[in-house]
């Protein structure tokens, strides 16, 4: 029997970016907010110091940062005539766990999603026709518009200090920026970071054929900075362990360094970490949530009454919590029916290699997580998609992060796998091979969808979440034609050889992608396409808000956090100056 | 730090020697700076492999990674000292391993789906593979250079059957592990005197090239450092570590 705790106005599941946003918030607004954390609590000091903090087979191979697959892994199968079977070691992507989240190992690659994302369904039909689509596919309006959300992506941004360069400010094409990008209030809040000799060949290969490279935005500081809550963060100095890593340097851009250290310091707030919530209680009506169950490190069930519960897991967390709490209907792809697990997507990663001469020194360990130069004059749709037969597109950029040798060692096709040839071609290529990323947008098809596995079990009892996915067609083809362009990029570099890597299918588990799940509990204005409304507010049971890139109808040519950033701060002002004003439904239905 | 560099040319004369004699040359030469600097491990003990696995594990870790004009090879690295560690600790022991059935074979996409721990599953194929070449009347340390490659050539593409590790799936750990212990950092006992970082131009665990990263096309050209060096620039590689987590 669990034992019942005194009730709070408001119980936040997961601490991480979302979680100690919103709960800073809230605290701050004078509401008493308990913040209950999987993971362990941990800091810039002394968790993450170096030397240790720089040591790839523990942190990149061994993946000490993330989730414990051991005891809470997911099923997988790529579609419904397969068995849904345990991914028994991370590989594909890594969701992080502990104090700060996923947000701690990140790479800082903070971008915003144009206007067209937030409208696709209704931007597409209107540009390119009813029947231009794939009928498979299940894209859709987010309920929200980027006028909307633009003074929350600039607050979160400011949060995190993001180095850059303006594109477009209030509608004036600003030199040196992305010109594509949808028009910003103000400048980033610190400038680029420095270009790497990757970047500086990209550039100019990328201008010579009339394309528009930018600096990367990057949360990886280009110089000292203070933020809104007055928390200070130092220049990153480039050590070429960000990604999957924490950062010693108080340079990268996490809770740990923009927002916990005054979230903890408020009395109103309340952190508990090793507490594994098993689900949100329902009352008798099931449209009202009294609370959580959870169990903590010792093995003791306890129950957190709460007025209001945020969900603020990473993607796939968010969506199984609904499922074991019964929250929202279950999507069924036979019948297309249901919202919960329904639009699962992804990102379409493909590559570019180009290899040159051992006179062309790159020295690739140079790097921060998000000191790279790029084009998004294929990304999303910035470009004239009639005859091509797909929607959506990639960044395509030399966002070369890191050396790091075990996983960073690049040859060309051809090379065996091991022997006199491989380590030849290693020594021959390591310190002379620019890397591209193709960074494409993933659509939602009925085919893709996540539920309850019925059979493999996490370590307290309850069953694990199961992703059924695979590649829709119309991002297999909108791979090939990047990379096509990312070739002729490497071409124009100079490179003596260059090979372009489009992602192909089957999907796999069993290799890096990225870590950019999206959709499962997405938002919109109409219930029967979605769990939430465009508060992140739950549909059914209105006092659970649930907020996370699962809120995302499809995912994007970008990496999701800049968004979610821009929608945490966007709940926020709805939570304080409505919801908690006058709870209740905020949109009704 | 000159001293490293000394140890270096030991070890790179102790990979060359390795090249033609797998199992005996593993005995590296003398360091040459060996009077002011402690001399690394010169063959640590194999605590995880037992003799008849060594027989197989120091060749064929070789012939993976061998020793050639750009330097050390596998063995002279502390490779095999390496899976030694790794599969003797927690990682052998399943540590990041889903460990609940039911086991079922699915797709490449679904990944490994077998009850072994990587130390179970060393262990099976090694017996199996031990057996296999008794039966063919040589052990695969008196094989020649090119008839190892073969073996491991088949094991690799052939997929037999060895007691229920199918050899692909041996072969793939064999490979990723050894890679692992070449590349990693010293401390776990692979990359001796890191050979392998100096080798490709990897500097290690340097937290800072802010000066370095827009001087464009220089070579960087210090000494590489572990993050188990002391200030004496003595590497000090760890007992009995595997890489924990948490």
């Amino acid at each position: 029997m669990a034992q019942r705790l005194k009730e709070v106005d408001v119980v936040v599941i997961g601490v991480g970016m979302v979680g100690s946003i919103l709960a800073k918030e809230l605290a701050a607004a004078g509401y008493k907010v308990v913040g209950l954390e999987r993971g362990s609590t941990r800091f810039t000091v002394p968790e993450f110091q170096s030397p240790g903090i720089h040591d790839e087979l523990r942190f990149d191979v061994r993946k000490a940062l993330m989730q414990d697959n051991t005891r809470e892994p997911v099923t997988f199968r790529n579609n419904t005539s397969q068995t849904g079977l345990p991914v028994r070691r991370w590989e594909s992507f890594l969701p992080g766990t502990g104090l700060g989240g996923s947000m701690v190992h990140w790479n800082g690659q903070t971008f915003r999603f144009q206007a067209n994302d937030f409208e696709l369904a209704t931007r597409t039909r209107e540009r390119y026709g009813k029947g231009f689509l794939d009928p498979d596919l299940t894209i859709q309006d987010w309920g929200v518009t980027y006028d909307e959300l633009e003074p929350y992506y600039d607050r979160f941004e400011y949060l995190l200090g993001t180095s850059g360069k303006a594109g477009n400010l209030k509608g004036q094409i600003q030199q040196g920026g992305d010109p594509h990008e949808s028009p910003r209030s103000r400048d980033y809040p610190t400038p680029p970071q420095k270009e790497h000799y990757s970047g500086a060949l990209f550039r100019k290969a990328a201008s010579s054929l009339g394309y528009h490279p930018f600096p990367q935005p990057s949360s990886n500081l280009s110089q000292p900075y203070t933020n809104p809550e007055g928390l200070k963060m130092n220049t990153c100095v480039f050590c070429g362990f960000c990604e999957r890593y924490a950062c010693e340097h108080y340079a990268k851009s996490t809770p740990q360094t923009f927002i916990l250290p005054v979230l903890l310091a408020n009395s109103n707030f309340e952190l508990r970490t090793g507490c594994q919530v098993q689900r949100i209680n329902l009352d008798s009506t099931k449209k009202r949530a009294t609370g959580v169950t959870y169990i903590d490190n010792a093995g003791r069930e306890l129950e957190q009454p709460a007025s209001l519960v945020i969900t603020s897991l990473f993607a796939i967390n968010n969506i199984r919590m609904l499922l074991l709490s019964g929250i929202g209907k279950p999507y069924d792809p036979s019948t297309g029916k249901g919202v919960v697990g329904r639009n699962y997507a992804y990102q379409t990663m493909s590559t570019v290699a180009s290899f040159f001469d051992e006179d062309v020194i790159i020295n690739p360990f140079m790097a921060s997580g998000a000191s790279g130069t790029m084009i998004n004059d294929y990304a999303g749709d910035n470009f004239d998609h009639s005859g091509l037969g797909f929607i959506g597109g990639a960044f395509i950029g030399a966002v070369n992060t890191n050396g790091r040798p075990i996983q960073y060692h690049p040859t060309p096709p051809g090379t065996p796998a091991w022997g006199k040839g491989w380590k030849e071609a290693v020594v021959k290529h390591y310190n002379h091979t620019v890397m591209f990323s193709l960074h494409g947008s993933s659509t939602s098809q009925k085919q893709n969808y996540a539920d309850l596995d019925p059979t493999y079990k996490d370590a307290w009892g309850q069953p694990l979440l199961r992703i059924t996915f695979d590649f829709p067609k119309n991002d297999l083809k909108m791979a090939e034609y990047v990379t096509a362009r990312g070739v002729e990029i490497g071409k124009a570099m100079g490179a003596k050889q260059v090979v372009g890597s489009p992602r192909k299918g089957p999907y796999t588990t069993q290799i890096y992608q990225t870590t950019h799940n999206t959709g499962g509990t997405v938002m919109g204005n109409d219930p029967s396409t979605s769990v939430v409304n465009r508060y992140l507010q739950s549909w059914d049971v209105p006092n659970v808000f649930v907020i996370g890139a699962s809120a995302y109808p499809q995912n994007a040519s970008w990496n999701p956090t800049g968004t979610l950033g821009a929608l945490t701060y966007w709940v926020a002002d709805a939570l304080k100056n409505k919801y908690l004003k006058n709870p209740g439904h905020l949109v009704s239905t | 730090m000159p001293p490293a560099v000394a140890l270096v040319a030991g070890s790179t004369e102790a990979a060359a020697a390795a090249a033609h004699h797998p199992v005996k040359a593993a005995t590296p030469a003398p360091a040459a700076a060996a009077a002011s600097v402690p001399k690394p491990p010169e063959k640590p003990p194999y605590l995880f492999f037992n003799v008849a696995e060594v027989q197989f594990i120091e060749p064929a870790c070789e012939r993976l990674i061998p020793a050639d004009e750009s330097g050390a090879g596998a063995l002279a690295a502390g490779v095999p000292n390496y899976l030694d560690k790794q599969l003797g600790g927690a990682w052998g022991a399943g540590e990041r391993l889903y460990r609940s059935g039911p086991w079922i074979q699915g797709t490449a996409s679904q990944g490994y789906q077998l009850p072994f721990t990587p130390a179970e599953l060393f262990r099976t194929a090694l017996r199996a593979i031990h057996s296999d070449l008794a039966q063919r009347g040589s052990a695969f340390n008196e094989l020649s250079t090119d008839a190892q490659d073969d073996y491991l050539k088949s094991l690799e593409k052939d997929n037999h059957d060895l007691d229920g590790v199918p050899s692909a799936v041996f072969f793939d750990m064999l490979l990723k592990m050894s890679i692992e212990g070449f590349f990693s950092d010293p401390v776990y006992g692979g990359n001796r005197d890191m050979v392998a970082w100096r080798m490709i131009g990897f500097p290690g665990a340097y937290a800072d090239y802010y000066e370095a990263i827009d001087r464009h096309g220089v070579k960087f050209e210090r000494e590489p450092l572990s993050i188990g060096e002391d200030g004496h620039g003595n590497v000090h590689v760890h007992p009995e570590i595997p890489a924990s987590v948490g």
